[in-house]
């Protein structure tokens, strides 16, 4: 795979190249909107969705401020009912704990059901390293894959892509990787899709090893749930020898009773469907059905640095609905690629620099990417508020402060690029709390408006190249209140 | 120190901040919400269910005991059906009517024999009005996972009002958790292509729901 999100540019560059693409605004533009309509129907049928939407929230905060506990719970629930479960601090030993367990069967490749978890730690890459082939079967996977290209949505990671350019990619890769698309292959979705059908049942049916995520993990009875719609989900959990789940640790939820809030809530959000067409649950290994052999790798890998942040943590709480990708007026214009993350979106603008940290350039552009208009945060179905975490990033980001780095407590610097930005808030303090140079400074601003540019000079110019200055009124509004109400006694 | 350790530490660590709670679980999450939507009778929820199965895409029928043999006998025969896979508890009377050869589900099968078969016809644990949702437990009457996913068609027969509820936090009451589980909502289905709704991807491509009165 040559797509990679290493060494992506800045979201603001990233995004001035996304956004010049015609095809790809046409793309996003279409996507996001019909999913859009559909969503808020399919949640105004159930007239409880504010209390779903709280008790979502809530059961996910309880779960975060215990979390050792139903960790703890959960690994006794699942090795009692048979499954092996492993710990992995970071991507490198989830990659290392996968590439033994498969190797350790003797297959060279293993089939894949769709899984953030998974994309985040790189493991095909890793396992291509180890010579194991990897191959996705989710459609929007399998569409990224052959196309040597990066999902750029949560949910439909090929949602870039039109039906055209799904054609070509089929007729020109698919027989790279086994059975070739058919000859007269069209554009309509249906034969796509049983083109799709037919490369892939060939890998199902002799695959003897699968690896999934999870949507939600249940500590008290160690109950696994994938929540998919093609069946490639059901094909990878059910059919192969050994199973290998790899689970970010802020997917448990406490109770079996609590799946009945995420099983409405998520559906709904995410495809706009009252149910999805399928949903797996698993608890360990079940006699003679299924996999005989069940791994369960916890993965922290920047999650338990998350967790120390009082504001940031409640980014834990999502549950990968995509519902706030939708809505949003930046995604929808500069596409999933621009964030440079498996993450993209707003959630992927306060988890991916959480996550990894803000050491990159990236990272640290990240909470910039959004208008702070907060639809992401009305449509949450557990409630995040994304944009109070955006604006708590940009802070951490602009004036530095205490950060948690793999477990350890670090002061982080303020990040280069920012000095004008502390430059004028500086000044903003200083005049605020000085009236008298604040109504001189208006009046002389208001007196010499005519000579100001157009556009401002220095570090300001990346600012003012994509945006209309404001212009200065020729009255200062302070001296127009004193005019025309003659003070604040004009009122009696 | 595993790694085990190590996150479990950094958890705790990160948490030194929130004040201790004591409160149990079923106090802790104030559970506001419906655990039903609307009010509807028996049969005005079995309705509900129809429409919503047929809304998703699935084939719905109704019949009553006496009739079930004949009609799933007449829904394999327009099929053309030759193999026809039979979990180990399903009642013999549902298929005494149809000719097509009978295939046993048994742990020795390969993939690619299932794969030859035709048509599935399983029993189901429960049914969810409000989402339009069978929910397979793996019951004698369902038989493993892989038998209601690698035939193109599979035929699911609902036992009318008894295992019908209106919702999903009813059903979920009614689930053994130890059971693997298997919820189907209409046939397979897939949005990746520019968002169209295409069924029948790697599952059965038909879902046929029979729902049957007084068995």
């Amino acid at each position: 795979m040559t797509g990679t999100f290493v060494g992506m540019p800045a979201f603001p560059e990233a995004a001035r190249e996304a956004v010049r693409d015609r095809t790809l605004r046409g793309n996003l533009r279409h996507a996001t909107h019909t999913i859009r309509a559909k969503r808020a129907g399919a949640v105004a049928e159930l007239s409880d969705w504010a209390a779903l939407r709280e008790a979502g929230r809530r059961i996910k905060d309880h779960t975060l401020r215990h979390l050792d506990r139903y960790l703890v719970q959960l690994e006794e629930a699942v090795t009692a009912a048979g499954g092996t479960v492993h710990w992995a601090a970071d991507a490198a030993e989830a990659n290392r704990i996968v590439a033994g367990l498969v190797k350790a069967t003797g297959e060279s490749e293993v089939v894949k059901v769709k899984s953030m978890a998974t994309q985040e730690i790189g493991l095909n890459e890793a396992l291509l390293e180890e010579g194991v082939h990897a191959y996705e079967t989710d459609l929007a996977e399998l569409i990224v894959q052959l196309g040597k290209d990066r999902p750029s949505h949560i949910l439909v990671p090929a949602i870039h892509r039109n039906r055209g350019e799904i054609r070509d990619i089929f007729r020109s890769e698919m027989k790279e990787w086994g059975r070739p698309a058919p000859e007269a292959l069209t554009d309509s979705p249906a034969e796509l899709a049983e083109a799709a059908r037919l490369h892939l049942r060939e890998k199902f049916l002799r695959a003897k090893v699968g690896v999934s995520g999870a949507n939600f993990m249940v500590a008290e009875t160690g109950t696994l749930v994938v929540v998919e719609s093609e069946g490639n989900g059901r094909m990878c959990l059910t059919l192969p020898e050994t199973l290998i789940s790899v689970v970010g640790i802020e997917k448990i939820v406490p109770t079996w009773r609590d799946l009945e809030v995420f099983l409405q809530t998520l559906p709904r959000s995410s495809t706009a469907e009252r149910m999805n067409p399928y949903t797996s649950m698993w608890t360990g290994t079940a006699d003679e059905d299924g996999p005989s052999t069940f791994h369960l790798v916890l993965l922290d890998n920047g999650r338990t640095d998350t967790l120390a942040d009082e504001v940031g943590r409640q980014a834990l709480r999502c549950i990968r609905c995509s519902a706030c990708l939708n809505v949003c007026p930046v995604y929808e214009r500069a596409g999933g690629h621009a964030y440079g993350s498996v993450y993209p979106g707003p959630i992927g603008a306060i988890l991916s620099p959480q996550l990894r940290g803000t050491g990159s350039e990236i990272d640290a552009s990240l909470p910039y990417a959004s208008s702070l208009c907060g639809a992401c945060y009305e449509v949450c179905p557990v409630a995040i508020d994304i944009p109070e975490v955006l604006v708590h990033l940009r802070e951490r980001i602009a004036q530095g402060g205490p950060v948690t780095r793999n477990g350890n407590k670090v002061v982080l610097k303020p990040a280069k690029g920012h000095a004008a930005e502390r430059a004028a808030m500086r000044a903003a303090r200083w005049a605020f709390s000085r009236p008298g140079a604040l109504r001189g400074g208006q009046r002389l601003a208001s007196r010499t408006r005519r000579f100001h540019p157009r556009s401002l000079p220095g570090p300001g110019r990346a600012w003012s190249g994509t945006r209309d200055l404001p212009p200065v009124p020729a009255e200062p509004f302070r001296d127009w209140w004193q005019r025309t109400h003659g003070g604040k006694d004009a009122g009696k | 120190m595993s790694s085990r350790d190590r996150i479990l530490g950094r958890v705790r660590r990160a948490l030194a901040d929130v004040p201790a709670d004591g409160t149990p679980y079923e106090q802790a999450v104030e559970r506001g919400y419906l655990q039903e939507h609307g009010e509807r009778t028996v049969e005005e929820t079995v309705d509900l269910l129809a429409g919503n199965l047929a809304d998703y895409r699935a084939v719905v029928h109704r019949s009553d005991a006496e009739g079930l043999p004949g009609l799933i006998a007449r829904l394999l025969g327009e099929r053309g059906v030759e193999r026809v896979l039979v979990p180990p508890g399903l009642p013999p009377a549902w298929l005494s009517a149809a000719d097509a050869t009978r295939v046993d589900d048994r742990a020795v099968s390969t993939h690619d024999e299932l794969d030859r078969v035709d048509s599935v016809v399983t029993g189901c644990a429960v049914a969810i009005a409000e989402t339009g949702t069978i929910v397979l437990d793996g019951s004698p009457d369902q038989g493993r996972r892989r038998i209601t996913l690698i035939p193109d068609h599979h035929i699911c027969v609902v036992r009318v009002p008894d295992q019908v509820v209106a919702s999903v936090p009813q059903a979920l009451g009614r689930l053994d958790p130890v059971r693997p589980l298997t919820w189907i909502s209409g046939p397979s289905a897939t949005s990746d292509i520019e968002l169209d709704r295409v069924e029948g991807v790697h599952g059965p491509r038909t879902l046929e729901v029979v729902l049957v009165s007084g068995e």
